[in-house]
């Protein structure tokens, strides 16, 4: 523990209060006070603008009787899952490779990572010529003689959030790569040194010894991650507008669509109550771990 | 342009403004596109015309554009002028007080007699006070029809729907997309109003969209227009998922399809291709069968300015004032490719298409109301939603979607 | 001097292994590449090309019209000189924005490492907790809270924005970093009667190359790319650059220029792809100065 041998009266921490003073401003106004007021309004029959007419838990009725909001509670937790396993392996396997010396590692480590330099405005276009099933990839390979080939996962019902995969583990993975790398060049290289003299494997040493010691960057990665995945919009617009039908459709674009396009701000309010009470709830458990040892400690 | 400038002086002075020195007025809209922005330069040029300086905020997409207008209105950063849909969505930023009253150049003007058909009007009105300035009419109901596309293949060329649907397989095992669709919900929505015109009749359509009737919406004749989609499912590709509605005009355009219904902005992109009407692709009002349009369209706001600037408030309404001209009605609407708000001016530069349009908009019961000036933004959303579901769900059956329709219009508020 | 990845030692250059691991990199390296080469190829063809459809093959008819109009006279609204006008602005915006926010980041985490009070993981939690509420719940409030300090529509704003929001990721990465630091620097730091900001700047910041290299390249990719805190906050004359790509791309009602669309996108990412590649030298060097220490 980092403060358990110093001296820790209050007086003594002043300077680190006034230099967290902007953290506890932001923390205090911002965020608290912003959910605050997202549960309250989410209690009235705002519309267009936030006003003071409560009508109880009628908005939440109304969300959980709506199929859209349903339908993107489930996609977002299948995307959620398959995307979080994704990115935390292809991140740590490509960051693992890199890290093995290799020859033009600046090439690699830029080529997964301009991605997430560019707007998904755009990039989104591209993945969906590449998936369209009439010009895209299978068309295109089919025209190469493999006339079976079939690769049009973003036309179906069932299979269009595999395609929203596809192209944001694309953009996400980099990043994560980049942080893993990083994780890796501050384990010290003794611990390296160490393992091969005993003759341990390299992937044990990977999996027993490394992977403990970047605890911080997995929990950093993770909550980058999981608030991208709460938050998933941009790339569904771009990409399949929540479509077929409503088989795309995720919480974060029921919010953005009620409160603008359909000027419903009591009914976007009550379901993004709803994606901050689910966050708390998984946050919850993970903070009791996190902090609740080290006090009894 | 000379003409404009003296167009200008004389609704100055009729407004009663006193030429006050050159005010900047911000002007938002979403209009970006060529022909949008050779629109929006017909209202810079007459504005800057009259010795003010008009500041082009454009931001593409009505999605993008509305949070950014409305929270700014609300943040107290108005901007002087913005475009927003008419019908119900600036309710609420008008009964906030946040928008400059018209009322008294609307009399002066006469607007009530100018501007028809009255439901646009209508739109801009709260409380009995004007709050807004339609500038067009643009329709929904049309349906693109690529002629090569049947002649090569020995079929007629359709004239209304029925007829499409008997070609339909044929095109099928020639290899052409009957219908090309977008991915987009709006694209999938519209098309379900123009069937809803098309095949139920305008008396179903009033029934539903103007006095929202739950019993119309559970009607034989309701339950006809969705058989009808959901035959119209089978006649598609599946690479239309999040397909741009112009990317399904190029179809028909390049005869990968056979025809597309989508509003009158359409025929843009037909004239960009350098097709005629009537020659190369023909455009059927209400799918051929009922020749009818709706009444959407554009419309302006005037955000009231900080502290009421009397400077500002005198801008915006001589702004106002140009936008019902007539030399601006008729470049503005020539350039958009939507048809004017008045009747008493002269379009003999438009094109076969557009005045087909002209023609139907002068018989009074061939206007039907816009279901945005109905319903709600939420409760369009909800049709939407439904259409959308629909329109991509074979295992949906229409009994089970008309039920779900009838209860959005039944709790409809 | 010699630059030394603190990976195991490869064994010889081209055994099975190493094979292996070139197969995988340059596979997941087609993956990433696909779009690119989609963007490039379309960026290249003019649009009867286009439309024709294929979109992985190279252009018949090479022209770099699409990246000249994008770049100098794409139509944005009525003003028609493409991309070239936001530059300024987005410069303007980010550079402020990125320093604000690392500084205080940094100094969080530290703080947040290092010298924890009483209550200071409550804040951090809900810091942590604040990075999963969507943005668009908080625009009302945020222009609220903005227009009562004085600086809604300003420079001032969006950096405040683009500060806050950055302030959840960017403080947890530096903790996290900070914390997997041995303590004994500290303590003996400390022993030697050195402060709070004495500790911070000559003893930490020096240590921390690599995590302020993540910390930029997340927060210039964020902060370039922001087009809905730049078009809301900055007010107008400081509209950022993705403000005239949204308009170059987003058009609703006409002709879809995707060449366009595919070049401006690309000059849009220009920023951040070199502070990646700028960078990417800056980390090799941090964990060489990693190592010296080690």
């Amino acid at each position: 523990m980092a403060n358990q041998a110093r001296p820790n009266p209050y007086f003594r921490n002043m300077n680190a209060k006034v230099a967290a003073t902007p953290m506890i401003l932001t923390t205090l106004v911002v965020f608290v006070g912003c959910s605050v007021w997202t549960v309250i309004y989410s209690f009235s029959a705002s519309r267009a603008l936030p006003v003071n007419e409560f009508v109880g838990f009628a908005q939440y009725e109304r969300l959980f009787n709506t199929s859209r909001w349903n339908k993107s509670v489930g996609n977002i937790a299948t995307y959620g899952v398959v995307s979080l396993i994704f990115s935390l392996v292809v991140g740590f396997v490509l960051a693992a490779f890199m890290d093995q010396k290799i020859r033009f590692e600046n090439t690699f480590r830029t080529i997964y990572l301009y991605p997430f330099a560019l707007s998904f405005i755009v990039t989104g276009v591209v993945w969906q010529w590449i998936l369209n099933p009439t010009f895209g990839l299978q068309e295109t390979i089919r025209n190469l003689g493999w006339e079976s080939f079939t690769f049009d996962l973003i036309a179906h019902r069932n299979t269009v959030i595999y395609a929203l995969l596809i192209a944001g583990i694309w953009q996400g993975t980099g990043f994560v790569m980049a942080l893993m790398l990083a994780g890796l060049r501050s384990v010290d290289d003794e611990i390296w040194k160490a393992s091969r003299v005993d003759g341990i494997p390299k992937w044990k040493t990977y999996i027993f010894v490394v992977i403990p010691m970047m605890r911080g960057v997995f929990v950093t990665t993770l909550v980058i991650i999981a608030s991208g995945i709460v938050r998933l919009y941009d790339l569904v617009v771009a990409l399949t507008n929540g479509g077929p039908g409503i088989a795309s459709e995720v919480p974060a674009k029921y919010v953005y669509d009620f409160m603008f396009a359909r000027a419903n701000v009591g009914q976007a309010l009550a379901a993004s109550t709803v994606m901050l009470t689910t966050v708390l709830i998984i946050l919850i458990p993970w903070i009791y771990l996190e902090y609740g040892k080290k006090k009894q400690g | 342009m000379p003409r404009i400038r003296t167009a200008l002086a004389a609704t100055t002075i009729l407004a009663g403004v006193s030429a006050a020195a050159a005010t900047d007025l911000e002007v938002t809209h979403w209009w970006t596109s060529g022909g949008e922005a050779a629109a929006v330069k017909v209202m810079a040029d007459a504005f800057n015309g009259a010795g003010h300086n008009w500041v082009d905020g454009a931001i593409a997409g009505g999605g993008n554009a509305r949070p950014i207008i409305i929270s700014r209105i609300s943040g107290g950063d108005p901007m002087g002028a913005t475009q927003l849909n008419t019908g119900r969505d600036a309710e609420d930023l008008v009964k906030a007080g946040l928008m400059t009253d018209l009322t008294e150049l609307a009399e002066k003007e006469d607007w009530a007699n100018i501007i028809r058909p009255a439901k646009l009007l209508d739109a801009c009105r709260y409380d009995g006070k004007i709050y807004c300035v339609p500038v067009n009419i643009h329709s929904f109901q049309w349906m693109w029809v690529n002629r090569g596309v049947f002649e090569d293949n020995g079929l007629p060329v359709p004239t209304n729907w029925s007829e499409f649907e008997a070609a339909a397989p044929k095109l099928r095992e020639a290899g052409v997309i009957p219908l090309a669709v977008g991915g987009e919900p709006w694209q999938i929505n519209g098309m379900a109003g123009v069937f809803t015109v098309a095949l139920g009749g305008t008396d179903l359509y009033r029934k539903i969209n103007a006095d929202k009737s739950p019993e119309a919406a559970a009607s034989p004749e309701m339950g006809k227009v969705f058989e009808a989609i959901a035959a119209a499912r089978g006649m598609v590709d599946n690479g239309f998922v999040g397909r741009a509605w112009n990317d399904a005009a190029n179809m028909v355009i390049t005869g990968k399809a056979g025809a597309q219904i989508m509003g009158d902005w359409a025929q843009g992109e037909f004239g960009v291709a350098g097709l005629t009407a009537g020659k190369e692709y023909d455009c059927l009002p209400g799918l051929g069968v009922h020749p009818v349009l709706d009444t959407g369209g554009d419309a302006f706001y005037f955000p009231k300015p900080a502290g009421d600037n009397p400077e500002i408030v005198a801008a915006q309404l001589e702004l106002a004032s140009l936008l019902v001209s007539k030399p601006v009605q008729v470049d503005f609407n020539l350039k958009k490719g939507s048809l004017p708000i008045r009747g008493d001016i002269d379009l003999s530069a438009a094109n076969e298409c557009m005045k087909k349009g002209i023609a139907i908009l002068e018989k009074p019961e061939n206007i039907l109301p816009s279901g945005e000036q109905t319903w709600s933004s939420d409760t369009q959303g909800q049709f939407e939603d439904l259409w959308v579901e629909f329109f991509n769900d074979p295992d949906m059956s229409p009994q089970e979607a008309q039920a779900r329709y009838v209860e959005i219009v039944e709790n409809a508020d | 001097m010699a630059i030394e990845p603190t990976g195991p030692r490869p064994r010889r250059n081209f055994d099975p292994t190493r094979i292996m691991i070139y197969s995988v990199l340059a596979v997941a390296a087609v993956y990433y590449l696909l779009p690119l080469w989609v963007m490039v190829m379309t960026s290249l063809k003019g649009m009867p090309e286009v439309r024709l459809g294929n979109i992985f093959a190279p252009p018949v008819e090479l022209t770099f019209e699409p990246w000249a109009k994008a770049w100098d006279s794409a139509c944005t609204g009525l003003y028609c000189e493409g991309l070239k006008v936001g530059f300024g602005n987005s410069v303007k915006i980010l550079i402020p924005s990125v320093i604000i926010s690392i500084a205080i980041a940094s100094v969080n985490g530290y703080a947040l490492s290092f010298w924890r009070f009483k209550g200071s993981e409550v804040f951090f939690t809900i810091l942590i907790f604040g990075s999963f509420i969507p943005y668009q719940v908080m625009l009302y409030p945020l222009v609220i809270i903005t227009r009562e300090l004085g600086i809604f529509g300003s420079l001032a704003g969006v950096i405040f924005i683009h500060t806050i929001f950055g302030m959840p990721i960017l403080t947890l990465l530096f903790r996290n970093y900070f914390a997997s630091l041995p303590e004994e620097l500290f303590k003996a730091a400390r022993v030697d009667g050195a402060g709070f900001w004495g500790i911070f700047l000559k003893i930490l910041v020096p240590m921390s190359p690599p995590i302020f290299v993540v910390a930029i390249i997340l927060q210039v990719t964020g902060i370039w790319n922001d087009f809905l805190f730049g078009v809301i906050f900055a007010g107008t004359k400081n509209f950022p650059m993705t403000v005239q790509l949204n308009n170059i791309v987003n058009a609703t009602q006409g002709v879809k220029e995707y060449n366009v669309n595919m070049a401006a996108t690309i000059l849009t990412g220009a920023v951040p792809l070199l502070i990646y590649f700028v960078s990417g030298k800056l980390f090799v060097r941090g964990i060489a100065a990693g190592a010296v220490k080690g």
